[in-house]
């Protein structure tokens, strides 16, 4: 096994073109574990902490630029914060602090789990994904960059560079269910916004389908719209939750996130 | 493959496996058992470490990671042998039993009391959100931490 460690993003899509097969890691609050319960032994690991270029936000014309590297700490407070509070309040609920202070939104599109709590807040903002490679850039829409459980639309040379988002500024919220409030992976979580501008109720739901989905409607079909959500997802029973469960759930938070965002 | 890092204030050189975590560098390499290895998968936070001045969880960097970076362990938290405030405070409250989860409630103690010389219940209860103790209980760590942050 060996560890690359590139110094800018340049260095990194070269090594990543030359050896397709490294793993990236950033925080490793996923892959990590991966390593130390031997689940993953790649031959290599391409370690993205030092390449400065994935690291920190920028805004250009209102549109918001966020690194590949970013913590969920650093989405907490500030100006990102103030502009996403729905990413700000999912970032809340992620793990501990010891897991927020090293996790980052690139580990949690990498991993494309559907319990990823940074993604229903994304989808529901219309986040693009930027991925980048020796070739270029390119912009996905993060719904076409899920493709399934676990599974995303990186190619073999491609890095996640950044998520690209303008900032709906409407009401927005994010809940989650689980059996505790700290450290809890979701059993079932649910992002929404009331964009009053466009005339729009946008849901997405995590934990409750193979990928995080999302749900609109016009804003005056509001009377249906929880069910709507509710009626969307395609849960499943595990040992976190039934499906039934978690599909009366989400109608429960629709209800209330509409409530919220509505008042 | 060598990496250079600095651990509780000095300059060390560890020869690690290129897959293994700073924490087993650390307890097997350096020298330095203080960080407990109780799930190596984030849960428990018993592997406590500041890196660059973060807590973290030392079980989920991978030693690599921290080549070129500053290291604080619980061990570098004592000074001359005498116990450091915090952990005498641990000592005192009874806070301690099998004592595993110490190191790393006393690293995360410390770090809260540094952003936060005067914390309110909530924000001892985030702060030690990620240290899972499995005997003590949490109401005597609790003082623990009040009794530090009132000396
Ligand atoms: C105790 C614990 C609690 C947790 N709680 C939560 C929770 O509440 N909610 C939640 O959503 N998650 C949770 N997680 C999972 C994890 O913290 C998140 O998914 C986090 O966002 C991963 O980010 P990372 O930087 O640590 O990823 P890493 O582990 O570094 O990487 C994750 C994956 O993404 C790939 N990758 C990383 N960066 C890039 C890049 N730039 N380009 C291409 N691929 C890349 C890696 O190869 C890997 O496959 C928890 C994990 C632990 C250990
Ligand atoms: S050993 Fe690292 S968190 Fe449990
Ligand atoms: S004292 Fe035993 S785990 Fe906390």
């Amino acid at each position: 096994m060996d560890v690359l460690t590139p110094r800018t993003l340049e260095e990194a899509l070269t090594l990543k073109a030359v050896r397709p097969e490294a793993v990236p890691i950033q925080g490793g609050t996923d892959l990590m574990v991966s390593l130390n319960f031997d689940h993953l032994r790649p031959e290599v690991i391409l370690n993205l902490n030092e390449v400065a270029e994935l690291r920190g936000w920028s805004r250009e014309n209102g549109v918001l630029r966020l690194g590949a590297g970013l913590t969920y700490t650093e989405l907490l407070h500030g100006e990102v914060a103030e502009a996403l509070p729905v990413l700000a309040e999912a970032s809340r609920t992620v793990g501990s602090p010891q897991i927020r202070n090293r996790g980052t939104i690139g580990g949690n599109l990498g991993t494309a789990s559907p319990a990823g709590d940074a993604l229903p807040p994304l989808l529901v903002e219309e986040a693009e994904v930027e991925l980048a490679s020796t070739r270029g850039t390119r912009r996905v829409s993060l719904g076409e960059f899920l493709v399934g459980p676990k599974q995303n639309a990186l190619s073999q040379d491609e890095l996640i560079a950044a998520v690209v988002v303008a900032p709906s500024r409407q009401p927005q919220t994010f809940m989650k269910v689980g059996p505790r409030n700290a450290m809890v992976i979701s059993v079932c979580s649910l992002a929404l916004v009331a964009d009053r501008e466009h005339g729009e109720l946008r849901a997405a739901y995590g934990s409750s389908g193979p990928v995080v989905g999302l749900v609109r409607a016009p804003l005056d079909e509001v009377g249906s719209f929880a069910e709507r959500v509710a009626a969307a997802a395609s849960p499943i029973d595990d040992v976190r939750g039934s499906a039934a469960y978690r599909r009366h759930a989400l109608g429960v938070l629709a209800a209330r996130a509409l409530e919220r965002c509505l008042a | 493959m060598k990496i250079a890092l600095t651990v509780n204030g000095e300059a060390r050189e560890a020869d690690v496996w290129a897959g293994e975590s700073l924490l087993t560098a650390l307890r097997d390499r350096l020298e330095l058992p203080g960080s407990k290895n109780a799930c190596e998968q984030g849960e428990c936070g018993s592997c406590s470490v500041l890196l660059d001045g973060v807590p973290v969880c030392s079980c989920l960097v991978l030693a690599a990671q921290a080549d070129g970076h500053e290291i604080v362990t619980v061990e570098g938290l004592a000074r001359d042998g005498d116990l450091h405030p915090v952990q005498a405070a641990f000592a005192d409250a009874g806070a301690v039993q099998c004592g595993f989860c110490t190191p790393g409630l006393i690293v995360a103690t410390d770090d809260l009391l540094r952003r936060s010389p005067d914390p309110t219940d909530d924000e001892i209860r985030e702060a030690l959100s990620g240290n899972l103790c499995r005997c003590t209980g949490y109401a005597k760590i609790l003082d623990a931490v009040r009794l530090a942050a009132a000396r």
